[in-house]
């Protein structure tokens, strides 16, 4: 949303106690889930400022756990999520890192590892009130809420490549509203991020990988 | 349909011949490309989450993760019960309702930021005190939170409502703020007294620190929650008098975001000052070993 909703005086609808600790933590863990092929197998927690400091007694392990495992900020099973996670077969490890201190004060590294044995490192940022911020995903920088709709090729970076998904997401009528190239160095690995308003239409992963270029393409609906 | 400051809301009021609920209403329905029946279906939502948290724990009080809380509204529900309450029905409920939210809240149950989780107690304690004394119909307390949600925005606009940043007078502060125009105008005041008990409650909580024991949303929050009941339910009744409050809600809100930058770090939520550094709290929370 790019106006401050009535919704965001009187909310989120959340489990306590900390909107930023515990409803921001199950936002980005529950964003982390999208972006892999189920089920988990494995998620490893790195937190970092005062997640690290207080995760316990803010219920941020629960949180972030109970995101992987797919409830949203809301759902009462995340109090519930280290028994859940056990019966789903998810292992899990929650580490502090209080040493690394250039980061944003609330901050988690969530490495995933699915049935298929693809591996993702995701790392989030809650920002206060419920919101936050992708901003790493497999350490290249990246920057996405999770507000808009997201279409996130993972790509080389050779020319023709952003004409293409652009292209498609014409043909299907969706409007972009915004659109980032983040790449790991030239002619390397390349994130695109394009959001947009409404719900993206089906199939869309399929004819972006159409071009032998998209080695990946993740979908995030709002 | 959009305003930037309480003084364009006051004048949209007028223009439109309504109350800041309806004008809020309006925004919402504007802004998001919605219809005010979605808008108040979610409302709804809100607000049942709302009164099941600020009820239950009067049957089934929960610990709190940290500890340091649990059990206090069935404490206050009890001795009202007892007839030995001297606050009087509305606010005796109101702090009843308020404290239950922060328990519910500090045990991993469901709320209502409002507008943050450590401040969730205050629109909902007030707003269903109300409810139960004077018969107020949902659909009309919908409106109060319409009123409410108002406020919350300009604060959330125009200064701050996260305690890291502006201290409790922030949240506590804004919340109490919120409730006490949204009971303005569900007992009947104009658009200009809702705005003068909102000022009147930021001036009356200026300055209050962010000090939680052991960093956790329980220990203080939870009597702040109650003491900003009261601060809500006294502005509103100089309001609905007809006493003027000198000070417009837009300098009132910069006075405050002014003073929370004043406020020094460690009274801003890192639970390095204020109660949570007193010997009391240290011993009971152990946290720095």
């Amino acid at each position: 949303m790019s106006f401050i909703s009535v919704f965001d005086v009187l909310g989120p609808n959340m489990i306590g106690p900390s909107s930023s600790h515990t409803a921001g933590a199950a936002v980005i863990a529950f964003l982390a889930h999208k972006l892999m092929a189920p089920p988990l197998t494995r998620a490893d927690f790195t937190l970092y400022g005062s997640f690290a400091k207080t995760y316990h007694g803010h219920g941020t392990d629960r949180a972030l756990l109970g995101g992987v495992l797919g409830f949203s900020p809301d759902d009462l099973c995340i109090r519930e999520s280290f028994r859940i996670a056990g019966e789903r077969g998810l292992a899990f490890t929650f580490t502090p890192n209080e040493t690394e201190t250039d980061v944003h004060p609330n901050t988690v590294d969530i490495r995933m590892e699915n049935a298929a044995g693809q591996v993702m490192t995701v790392r989030g940022e809650s920002l206060g009130g419920g919101k936050v911020r992708i901003v790493r995903i497999n350490g290249v920088h990246v920057d996405f809420t999770g507000e808009y709709a997201a279409v996130i090729a993972i790509h080389q970076d050779k020319p023709g490549v952003v004409a293409h998904i652009t292209k498609v997401l014409s043909d299907r009528g969706v409007n972009i509203a915004f659109m980032r190239l983040f790449r790991e160095g030239k002619g390397d690995i390349a994130y695109s991020i394009l959001e947009s308003d409404g719900v993206l239409p089906d199939g869309i992963p399929e004819q972006l990988r159409t071009n032998p270029h998209i080695h990946d393409v993740m979908i995030v609906q709002p | 349909m959009d305003f930037r400051t309480a003084k364009e809301l006051l004048t949209l009021c007028y223009q439109e011949g309504q109350p800041i609920s309806q004008i809020m209403l309006r925004r919402e329905c504007a802004l998001a490309e919605t219809t005010p029946d979605t808008v108040k279906r979610r409302m709804s939502k809100a607000l049942e989450i709302m009164r099941a948290s600020a009820t239950t724990p009067l049957e089934s009080p929960g610990r709190s993760m940290g500890g340091l809380i649990g059990g206090e509204a069935r404490h206050l529900a009890a001795h009202a019960a007892k007839k030995k309450g001297i606050c009087g029905p509305v606010l005796q409920k109101a702090v009843t309702y308020a404290m239950a939210v922060l328990e519910v809240n500090a045990s991993m149950g469901l709320i209502v930021a409002a507008p943050t989780a450590g401040s969730s107690g205050v629109v909902p304690g007030l707003l269903l005190a109300l409810q139960e004394h004077y018969h107020i119909s949902n659909e009309r307390l919908l409106d109060g939170l319409f009123n409410a949600g108002a406020i919350g925005y300009l604060a959330m606009r125009n200064a701050t409502v996260a305690g890291a940043v502006g201290g409790c007078q922030a949240e506590v502060g804004v919340a109490a703020a919120m409730a006490a125009s949204a009971a303005v105008e569900l007992m009947g005041g104009s658009p200009e007294s809702c705005l003068d008990a909102a000022s009147t409650v930021l001036m009356n909580m200026l300055g209050l620190v962010c000090d939680p024991v052991g960093g956790l949303v329980e220990y203080p929050c939870q009597g702040r929650n109650a003491a900003g009941v009261a601060n809500a339910l006294v502005a509103a009744e100089l309001a609905l008098s007809g006493i003027r409050q000198l000070i417009p809600f837009d300098e009132m809100l910069s006075a405050m975001y002014q003073v929370g930058r004043h406020i020094p770090a460690e009274l801003r939520e890192t639970a390095l000052g204020g109660c949570a550094t007193t010997p009391s709290a240290c011993e009971r929370c152990g946290c720095c070993g």
